[in-house]
C-alpha cells in the first residue's frame, strides 16, 4: 500500500470499476481461443478449397476433348489428324493435338486394366484441343470446324465436369462460411453465460452504481469492455495457434499444403487477421445484450 | 414537513416537496406489510431524523426514497416526479439527485477510498481534473486524508462509516438520506460528522438522518420522523 504522504490527487487516475479477473476467465480465454482457432483452420480449409475448384476448372475452361469415329476409308489416326489439323486452324484454339493408340489405351487403363485390351478392339481416337485462356474457342466454331472438315466426331467441351466443379467451390465456401458463423454463434452464447454469471457475481458492485446514479448502459458498457477485451486477447491466441500450423503444413507440404486438394499460400496467413476483431466484435455485442436485458428486468 | 394533513396551497415549498409519499404500503412477498398507509413529504432544505425500533422500517422506508425498492401500493414523488409513472432509464437522473449513506456502508472493495468517494461523479462522467482537489480535501474533511489509497477492507468500522458520507455528500445531492451514519464512530467524530450534515443543511440540502441515538437527535433539536409497527407519527 502507498504511504498517505506519496498520495497525491493530481497523479491519481480512475481504476477499473469491475474487480480484476478472477480465476474463471482463464477457462472463458481458453474456450474462446479454441472457437477461434477452429474457425481460423475453417477459413483456411475454405480457401484452399475455393483455390483448387478454381484452379480446376481454370484448367477445364482451357481445354475440351474431340472423340473422331473414322469414314471415308480413313484409318483412326488419318481421321484424327485431320481433325486436328480442322481444330488447330479455330481461332482461340493454342493446340490440337491427335492422341496415338498407347495414349488412347493408357486413358482407359484405370477401368479395363494394363494390357486387357486385345489388338483387335477398336478405340475411339481422341484429339485433346488446348484453348487461349484469355479468348477460348467456343464449343460452336469448333463444332463448325469439324463439320466444315468433313470429320465425323463429337465434341466434350468439359461443361459438364465444370458445372460440377463449381459446385464443389460454393459448396466449400458455404460451408466455411456456416461453420463460422456456428463458430461466432457458440462464442456469442459463452459470453452471454459468462457475462450472466459476471453479474450474479458483481451483484453487489452493480446494486452500487445503479444506486449512484449509474445508467443501465453505463453498466452494461463495464461488461462489454470487460468481455470484448478478453475475446480480442482469446481471438488472437486462436488466430496466432492456427496461423502456425498453417505455416507448418505450408513448410513441410511446399506449394501444395498438405494435399494438393487443398494448396495453400503464404497470402492465406493474412485470412486470420480480422479473427481478433471479430471475436471482441461477437464478445461485445452479446456481452452488452445480455447485460442489458438482465438489467432492464430489475427493479 | 407534513403528516397525515394535506399540505397547505399557499407554501410553494411544501408544494413542491422534494420527497412525497401518499398511502404507501411496503410488503415483501406474501407477508404482512411492514410500512402501512406512510404519508409524509420533505420540503427543500428540510433536515428530519428518522427514528423507530429495530425492525419498525426505516431501512425500508429510505430504500424506497433512494429508489431501491417499489412501493406494493400509494404514491411515491420524488422531486415532484411520480416513481410509478417514471421509465427505468429515468431513473438514474433521480437517484444522481441523492446521497445515501447505507447502513452497512456498501463500499466497493476493489476501489480505493479515493476511488470510493469519487464515484458519483464519474458516474455523473466528470472530468477528474475538476473534481480531484475537492474528493481529497473531503476525504481530509472526514479524517481521512491519510488513508485515500487504502482499501475498504483495511479501513476500520468508523472509517468505513466516513468514507460512506464522503461518497454520499461529494456530488452534492439535493437529498441526503443516511441510514445510521453515527453509528460505528467515536462521539467527537460523530459531532463532526453531525456538523458536516448541518453545514450541507444550510446550503439548502435536505437531509433525512435514520438513526437510534436519542442523544444525537435531541441534541440536534431537529424534527423528528417516528416508525412504529410500520407506521409513521410525529415525534419530537
Amino acid at each position: 500500500m502507498v504511504d498517505a504522504e506519496t498520495f497525491d490527487a493530481a497523479d491519481w487516475r480512475p481504476a477499473p470499476l469491475l474487480p480484476a479477473r478472477d480465476g474463471r476467465e482463464k477457462s472463458l480465454v481458453l474456450v474462446v481461443a479454441v472457437l477461434s482457432f477452429l474457425a481460423c483452420l475453417t477459413v483456411f480449409v475454405g480457401v484452399a478449397a475455393d483455390r483448387a475448384a478454381g484452379g480446376w476448372g481454370r484448367e477445364l475452361k482451357a481445354s475440351a476433348t474431340v472423340q473422331v469415329r473414322p469414314s471415308h476409308g480413313e484409318t483412326p489416326a488419318e481421321s484424327a489428324a485431320r481433325a486436328a489439323e480442322a481444330l488447330a486452324a479455330v481461332p482461340g484454339v493454342r493446340e490440337a493435338r491427335g492422341l496415338d493408340k498407347a495414349e488412347a489405351e493408357k486413358l482407359v487403363e484405370p477401368w479395363l486394366g494394363e494390357g486387357a485390351l486385345p489388338d483387335d478392339l477398336p478405340l475411339p481416337r481422341l484429339v485433346a484441343v488446348e484453348l487461349d485462356p484469355a479468348a477460348p474457342a467456343t464449343s460452336e466454331a469448333l463444332t463448325q470446324a469439324l463439320a466444315s472438315a468433313g470429320v465425323d466426331a463429337s465434341l466434350d467441351d468439359h461443361s459438364r465436369w465444370l458445372k460440377e466443379v463449381e459446385r464443389a467451390g460454393v459448396v466449400a465456401r458455404t460451408v466455411a462460411i456456416l461453420a463460422c458463423a456456428l463458430t461466432a454463434a457458440c462464442c456469442a452464447a459463452v459470453i452471454a453465460f459468462a457475462t450472466r454469471q459476471g453479474l450474479a457475481a458483481r451483484r453487489e458492485v452493480v446494486e452500487v452504481l445503479h444506486l449512484t446514479g449509474a445508467e443501465d448502459s453505463f453498466v452494461a458498457s463495464l461488461f462489454q469492455r470487460r468481455f470484448a477485451g478478453l475475446a480480442f486477447r482469446s481471438g488472437l491466441y486462436g488466430a496466432l495457434a492456427a496461423a502456425l500450423l498453417a505455416a507448418a503444413a505450408r513448410l513441410l507440404g511446399g506449394e501444395e499444403g498438405i494435399t494438393p486438394a487443398l494448396p495453400f499460400a503464404w497470402i492465406d496467413l493474412a485470412a486470420v487477421l480480422p479473427c481478433p476483431l471479430l471475436a471482441a466484435l461477437t464478445a461485445a455485442v452479446s456481452a452488452r445484450r445480455t447485460a442489458m436485458s438482465i438489467l432492464g428486468a430489475e427493479v | 414537513m407534513n403528516l397525515h394533513a394535506p399540505l397547505p396551497p399557499e407554501s410553494a415549498e411544501a408544494a413542491n416537496p422534494v420527497v412525497r409519499l401518499e398511502g404507501v404500503g411496503l410488503r415483501y412477498g406474501r407477508a404482512a406489510e411492514v410500512l402501512r398507509d406512510i404519508d409524509m413529504s420533505l420540503a427543500p432544505g428540510s433536515f428530519h431524523f428518522l427514528t423507530g425500533a429495530s425492525g419498525a422500517g426505516k431501512s425500508s422506508l429510505l430504500k424506497m426514497i433512494y429508489l431501491a425498492q417499489r412501493p406494493s401500493r400509494g404514491l411515491v414523488s420524488l422531486f415532484g416526479q411520480d416513481i410509478a409513472t417514471t421509465p427505468r432509464r429515468g431513473l438514474h437522473a433521480l437517484r444522481r439527485r441523492i446521497g445515501v449513506v447505507f447502513q452497512e456502508f456498501r463500499l466497493l472493495d476493489h476501489l480505493s477510498a479515493f476511488d470510493n468517494a469519487a464515484l458519483p461523479l464519474r458516474i455523473a462522467k466528470e472530468a477528474p481534473e475538476a473534481y480531484r482537489a475537492d474528493v481529497a480535501e473531503l476525504l481530509g474533511w472526514v479524517g481521512l486524508g491519510g488513508r485515500m489509497h487504502a482499501m475498504p477492507p483495511t479501513l476500520s468500522g468508523g472509517e468505513k462509516q466516513r468514507l460512506a458520507i464522503a461518497r454520499a455528500v461529494v456530488a452534492r445531492p439535493e437529498i441526503i438520506l443516511a441510514d445510521e451514519p453515527t453509528g460505528n464512530v467515536d462521539p467527537e467524530m460523530g459531532a463532526r460528522l453531525m456538523r458536516l450534515f448541518i453545514e450541507l443543511n444550510r446550503l439548502g440540502t435536505t437531509v433525512l438522518i435514520a438513526s437510534h441515538d436519542q442523544n444525537l437527535i435531541a441534541r440536534s433539536g431537529q424534527p423528528v420522523l417516528h416508525l412504529e409497527g410500520g407506521r409513521l407519527r410525529e415525534g419530537v
